[in-house]
């Protein structure tokens, strides 16, 4: 019998509660940027320029005298966008080929399996870079290249839970039914993988979030004067040794962020699921 | 319930109302395995008429929830139908293709499981699951849920309006199962198949859903194929009883004759091995040996291993089925005409 989702549960899961309200935070920060923010991301002040954390700001300011919060605030904005188009692409990408190579077999699953495969054995950021260079830089081509590289694990999970889902007697009834293939793959298979899907999407939005940093950080994605936190760490890294603050700031808002989502999503699995292994 | 006739025209064609509403004819359904062609259904041949209650009969493995899948197409893989012809209202059900008999399924013919527990979808409540059959009618969803509440009442679950907002875990077996024959019913279909509808269920609760398909059969004159190992089942509702064997069916007969006369050894022993009250002739009466295993078939009468009136012709000379004066069919050596 499944477990009862309850309050109390919620609240004894340590983790659970340890990632939502980090979770809680940065979406509070990212929708109320325009008014915790002190200053404009892009406001340039230059007689204030690298000012050290203190009197010019919590943060203090880079080398173009721009506040730093204010730019890792609106900062949470793009990572939390990103993340989420990331992990909506590749969820319904690898959800979708996972039903469909589970629900019909043969050649369908052999074919879905080998780009599966391939897919997985790849680096991904390796594979990413490849596809965005090949496409130019900028932020929407590194969405498109993460997505498209990450789909993998979805696709993999989907693919077994609707192997042992297809042959249970609410599939055979739903077909007795009169039931088309499709509906039964989207209406009676797929509610029934949902939590496995939450989980697995909370799970890889840190890495989402780290992959399009990184990309960014290499000048691939968000250009500058864009407050993203790749963009601001990279802009800090040739002035780590006299103004390491531009650096640590995003760094610390990045592991905030992913270590929330990792926390969240574990608790969820918890709670969900405490057999499952992603 | 009147639910207005959405038929397509493929699923209405050609139809032939004055035959029987089911003909099975030679039916030959077998399994890949490594070892070779296992031969679950071999030559299967019965007539079910509109409105009747025709019940197939055997123990475990002998054929009879395969045959019941082969006319609903949905016989699982490596399985398939070698050959025969299943005849619904004269359209053979074996020559449609996926949409067509996607079509079929529900509409004219609708099957209930053998296990109630596992066969609702955890995820949607108890009307919202009737109510996805009834859409398939193209009714709008707010009609549809009207009368999958109206079904609810219709298989007699009590507080069903109450009922149509659980989940199914928070049903019990008999509840479920009575969810899952709305579901089936809700579309109205001519033929109801159920495998085993009550082997999951506890003795009060079989006769409930017992008379509750007799009940619904009256009300919406379908016919029903039930498909048992339980006697008493067979003669609390049926009309007509096959008994099948190893694959075959050996006897075939209206319930009261079968009853008061059976002819096939195998029917004979099956019902001496009936409990009965007040006898007293101690222990039940077994029948020796075992069900051949279908990978190793004894040659002439798949029986003659266990019968205790073998002939030499039986195990050389596999009997076919034979229509007697009274009516009746059966397949033995021994039974004069």
């Amino acid at each position: 019998m499944k477990r009862q989702f309850s309050p109390r549960l919620l609240l004894r899961n340590g983790q659970l509660m340890a990632g939502l309200i980090i979770f809680m935070t940065v979406l509070v920060v990212a929708i109320g940027a325009d008014y915790l923010a002190p200053k404009a991301f892009d406001e340039m002040d230059i007689p204030n320029k690298l000012q050290p954390p203190g009197e010019s700001g919590v943060m203090g300011t880079d080398q173009y005298g721009r506040d730093l919060l204010s730019r890792v605030i609106y900062g949470s904005r793009i990572a939390l966008r990103v993340g989420l188009i990331v992990v909506v692409i590749e969820s319904v990408l690898g959800v979708t080929l996972g039903l469909v190579a589970g629900y019909y077999g043969g050649w369908a699953d052999r074919l879905i399996s080998f780009l599966t495969d391939m897919t997985w054995a790849l680096p991904p950021i390796v594979l990413a870079l490849a596809i965005v260079t090949a496409l130019g830089p900028s932020l929407n081509n590194v969405v498109i290249a993460i997505a498209l590289v990450s789909w993998a694990g979805y696709a993999r999970l989907i693919r077994s839970k609707t192997q042992s889902l297809k042959n249970m007697p609410f599939v055979e009834a739903a077909r007795a039914l009169g039931e088309s293939d499709t509906a039964i793959m989207f209406r009676y298979i797929l509610p029934n993988t949902f939590s496995l899907i939450i989980v697995l999407a909370t799970l890889s939005l840190p890495t989402a979030i780290l992959s399009t940093t990184s990309l960014s950080f290499l000048g691939l994605g968000s250009q500058p004067p864009a407050p993203d936190w790749g963009v601001i760490l990279n802009e800090g890294i040739s002035l780590i040794f006299n103004a390491p603050w531009i650096s640590i700031f995003p760094g610390l808002a990045i592991v905030f962020t992913a270590l929330g989502f990792n926390l969240l999503g574990e608790g969820l699995r918890d709670i969900l699921d405490p057999r499952m292994k992603v | 319930m009147n639910l207005p006739d959405t038929q397509s025209p493929v699923v209405r064609g050609i139809s032939d109302l004055s035959g029987p509403l089911l003909s099975v004819r030679n039916l030959t359904t077998s399994f890949v395995t490594s070892r070779g062609k296992v031969r679950a259904v071999t030559d299967v041949s019965f007539d079910v008429d509109r409105g009747e209650v025709f019940a197939l009969v055997g123990e475990s493995g002998c054929g009879k929830s395969t045959t019941a899948l082969s006319v609903m197409r949905l016989v699982p893989p490596p399985g398939v139908v070698d050959a025969g012809e299943i005849l619904l209202d004269g359209r053979d059900l074996l020559a449609l293709d996926r949409d067509s008999i996607a079509k079929v399924r529900g509409k004219q013919v609708a099957m209930i499981f053998q296990n109630p527990l596992v066969a609702l979808t955890p995820v949607y409540r108890a009307g919202a699951q009737i109510e996805e059959a009834i859409v398939l009618d193209e009714i709008p969803r707010a009609e549809a849920w009207r009368l999958a509440v109206q079904v609810m009442g219709d298989v007699k679950i009590s507080d069903h309006e109450e009922r149509a907002l659980s989940y199914p875990h928070e049903l019990s077996g008999g509840m479920r199962q009575r969810v899952m024959t709305g579901m089936m019913i809700s579309r109205s279909p001519k033929l109801l198949i159920a495998d085993e509808p009550t082997t999951a269920l506890d003795v009060t609760i079989q006769a409930q859903i017992l008379d509750l398909l007799l009940d619904l059969r009256e009300r919406n004159r379908m016919a029903l194929l039930i498909i048992t190992h339980d006697l008493g089942v067979v003669a609390e509702i049926a009309d007509r009883v096959a008994v099948m064997y190893a694959g075959r069916i050996v006897e075939q007969a209206g319930v009261v004759e079968l009853y008061e006369e059976p002819l096939h050894p195998y029917t004979q022993l099956l019902m001496r091995a009936l409990p009965r009250l007040g006898k007293g002739q101690g222990r039940l009466e077994t029948i020796a040996g075992s069900v051949p295993s279908l990978v190793d078939m004894p040659p002439g009468c798949p029986f003659h291993p266990r019968c205790p009136m073998a002939k030499p012709i039986c195990s050389t000379q596999e009997p076919t089925a034979r229509r007697l004066p009274s009516g009746r069919m059966v397949a033995c050596h021994l039974v004069e005409d």
